[in-house]
């Protein structure tokens, strides 16, 4: 499994992540994918094709939203299309973006990813209700915080893990966000109040979750030849992986994502990574709630099972640490429009190795970066793996 | 660079309704005849699947969730377009070319029956602020653009007519088709007027069915089967989403979209290196205006060629010979690859009663329905070079 061409990243572009009434969907994938063609020093005349990531079209009421964004998104009379995986779509865009390019059809591609909760009213959690079963699920009115809190449950049970160990995680990326300036919720704050915080559904409580939002992201992509002219420090998609579960996740053990962990093999054997504990250098693994953090470190194979927590408190994981872990400040600092916010972890990484991260900058000079979303009924993993 | 051929083609068939099963059973079915047809085995050979749908036709947000076990894609590599199943096509190609693929499966299918208010999730695709609070049935647009491309080329109702005459009739011979009949373009005039100058006739019926397709790369397509058909190139374009401003005399998308898929394809006169098309017929006029748009004839030549027999299946340019969306049924995101399988069928010489003799090269070619501006074409050939 091992691609021909090679794929450059040359450009990004992020909007504020907030609740944002006065702007239209177009208007914020327009404002992300001109961001991403200025940084890169093209215009859309240069781009040969757009591919667009975002989430339900329940959140706006608006069918084939993918069409409905397309001018926004400056795919006006080019080759467009819309991927969608749930929440994996953020990082999963990238990865369409990569194959566009790596398939020698195009030279370049813009993959932006879109979200506007907001007017989603009165929460885009009622928009949730129907990502269901009709029959076996949807009559029990559930909503996504109970299921993601017996996956957390299962977690915490299998290897013996403490909410204090869990809300570290909350601790370390609302304050990381700090330095982010797209952050929607930023904070310092301490694992007492993450402990004192407002029970939603047991063992999940109000600071363990990331807050829905709208904005919007964008990235250039590139063919070796043209990155070559374009920029003197493309970053390189050298792996891209996806795998799904099976639907009734009833019958499934929580404790553990292995579709993250098929999606992240794919991805590590076609980037020729054979252990990525020691290969990447810093990694923004999805963080809608703090649990998911950990899971998905464990997912992603850069620890051993339930080994996650551990790390955690002895600030491996902290942007200065051995593995720095979300330095962007994730989801639960920088916000979570849903594919928006996959989206924002590629571009962390991008400018996380090309040194241009600011404040947020991970020390001894990143050379290998990995980007995680998950999506569906706790079913989905998307990976990609970067290098400068 | 690496070439694409498909392998396997499965089908449920199209009919108005089929209440007696789910969208996960017609997915199992058709699926598993697309394996049975390429000799694979999901659990093992499969390198990605990807599943063609819109969250509004199903009833579901995320419907990608619903989708991998009954194509045996559990715990494997799977995820949705969100577009028209040739969209998908068009991906499995690229994926292929990329080398790190071998073998893809593309499914789509349609539970169009499921759907109670259809003109009301349509018109949830209208722009909200500026179209839809218009109200109304949301295919008053096929009306104004039939009208405006009428205007424009000077082709009359009665040749727009002639091309549902000739699908109905195609579809008699087909056993996938749901609305196969004998009628004459009298019966079409005579129809009851929806969206001025569209008659009822002039519109394909909804069906319920799913389309499995198996695409691989050269090397394992070889190993796979004596009939690849090969894919010589894709294409696809949006114009712009806004009604107010796009061309209505016109395909623009398309004439685009097939300019990419006959560049990779090196197709400089489509008339005569294509032997046979399966083109777009949600409308009828479509078809004409398609046609044009592809580059088969002239503007405003499309409705004589028709009226000629030129587009019949015995014709010189058999257009739609599966009865296309008018006799076949409109399958949602489901049409591109039943246009595809007909062209596969054809260049494998298996269409039976309809095939039609000496056709190496077939064109086919989908749009997304109101309101969009969006499609793609394929272009296949038995010829590897």
């Amino acid at each position: 499994m091992f691609a021909k061409k090679r794929v450059a990243v040359v450009g990004a572009g992020l909007t504020l992540f907030r609740r944002n009434l006065k702007q239209t969907g177009r208007e914020l994938a327009y404002e992300a994918t001109r961001m991403a063609l200025d940084s890169a020093g093209l215009t859309v005349k240069d781009i040969d094709c757009v591919t667009l990531g975002t989430a339900p079209d329940a959140f706006d009421g608006i069918h084939m939203k993918g069409e409905n964004l397309l001018d926004g998104a400056g795919a006006w009379r080019k080759p467009y299309s819309r991927v969608f995986v749930g929440g994996g779509t953020g990082v999963f865009t990238a990865n369409s973006g990569w194959w566009h390019v790596a398939s020698g059809l195009f030279d370049t591609c813009l993959v932006v990813a879109e979200e506007k909760m907001s007017s989603c009213f009165p929460h885009p959690q009622y928009a949730f209700t129907t990502i269901f079963d009709p029959i076996m699920s949807r009559p029990l009115g559930m909503n996504l915080v109970w299921i993601f809190a017996i996956e957390m449950h299962r977690y915490m049970h299998v290897h013996g893990i403490k909410k204090e160990q869990i809300a570290l995680v909350s601790v370390k990326n609302k304050g990381n966000a700090m330095d982010h300036p797209c952050a929607q919720l930023p904070a310092k704050i301490t694992v007492e109040d993450v402990l004192n915080s407002e029970v939603m559904v047991w063992p999940v409580q109000r600071l363990d979750i990331s807050p829905t939002s709208d904005g919007a992201a964008a990235l250039v992509l590139a063919s070796e030849d043209v990155a070559k002219k374009v920029t003197d420090d493309p970053v390189w998609i050298d792996g891209v992986g996806w795998c799904i579960d099976s639907t009734y996740w009833t019958n499934r053990d929580l404790y553990f994502p292995k579709y993250v962990e098929c999606a992240a093999r794919m991805a590590y054997k076609m980037a020729g990574i054979k252990n990525p504990p020691k290969e990447i250098d810093v990694a923004e693994p999805y963080d809608p709630f703090d649990y998911k953090e950990l899971h998905h470190m464990e997912g992603l194979l850069l620890c051993k099972k339930g080994e996650a927590p551990k790390l955690t408190e002895e600030g491996v994981t902290q942007r200065d640490g051995d593995l720095p872990i979300n330095p962007s400040g994730g989801l639960l600092g920088v916000g979570n429009p849903i594919a928006a916010a996959g989206l924002m972890k590629v571009c962390e990484i991008f400018w996380q190795l090309r040194g241009e991260a600011g404040k947020r900058q991970v020390p001894n000079d990143p050379r290998t970066g990995v980007a995680q979303a998950w999506g569906d009924l706790m079913q989905y993993g998307s990976v990609i793996v970067m290098r400068s | 660079m690496r070439e694409a051929a498909i392998v396997g083609v499965g089908c449920t068939g199209f009919r108005s309704t089929m209440p007696e099963v789910s969208y996960k059973e017609l997915m199992f079915e058709a699926a598993t005849r697309a394996y049975e047809d390429a000799g694979v085995d999901p659990r093992r050979d499969i390198d990605s699947f990807i599943c063609c749908s819109e969250d509004y036709w199903e009833g579901f947000s995320i419907f990608d969730e619903f989708v991998p076990d009954q194509l045996g894609a559990v715990l494997r590599h799977l995820f949705t377009v969100s577009a028209d199943g040739l969209y998908g096509l068009a991906t499995a190609y690229m994926l292929i070319r990329t080398g790190a693929f071998d073998v893809v499966a593309i499914e789509a299918h349609s539970k169009a029956s499921d759907i109670l208010t259809y003109a009301d999730i349509v018109a949830f695709a209208m722009d909200p602020i500026f179209n839809r609070p218009l109200g109304g049935h949301p295919f008053y647009v096929a009306g104004l653009e039939m009208n405006r491309y009428l205007h424009e080329t000077e082709t009359t109702k009665e040749m727009c007519a002639h091309v549902v005459v000739k699908n109905k009739k195609n579809a008699l011979n087909n056993p996938y088709a749901a609305y196969g009949a004998n009628i004459t373009v009298d019966d079409v005039l005579a129809s009851e007027t929806l969206f001025y100058p569209l008659k009822r006739l002039d519109i394909s019926p909804l069906v319920d069915g799913c389309i499995v397709t198996i695409l691989a790369s050269d090397t394992v397509a070889r190993k796979l089967t004596d009939t690849p058909v090969w894919i010589k190139g894709v294409g696809w374009n949006s114009d712009t989403p806004w009604l107010e401003t796009r061309d209505w005399g016109r395909a623009t998308h398309v004439e685009l979209a097939a300019r990419m898929a006959y560049k990779t394809a090196r197709i400089r006169n489509p008339r005569k290196e294509i032997c046979l098309a399966e083109i777009d017929d949600i409308f009828s006029y479509k078809e004409l205006e398609n046609l044009e748009a592809l580059g088969f004839c002239g503007r405003g030549e499309a409705g004589k060629l028709t009226e000629e027999g030129i587009t019949d299946r015995d014709g010189d340019l058999p257009v739609n010979p599966s009865g296309g969306l008018l006799g076949v049924g409109y399958s949602l995101e489901t049409s591109g690859l039943q246009k595809l399988l007909e062209i596969v069928l054809q260049l494998r010489g298996e269409a039976g009663e309809r095939q039609i003799p000496n056709v190496g090269t077939g064109l086919a070619q989908v749009w997304r329905g109101i309101p969009t501006a969006s499609g793609a074409v394929a272009v296949l050939s038995t010829n590897y070079r």
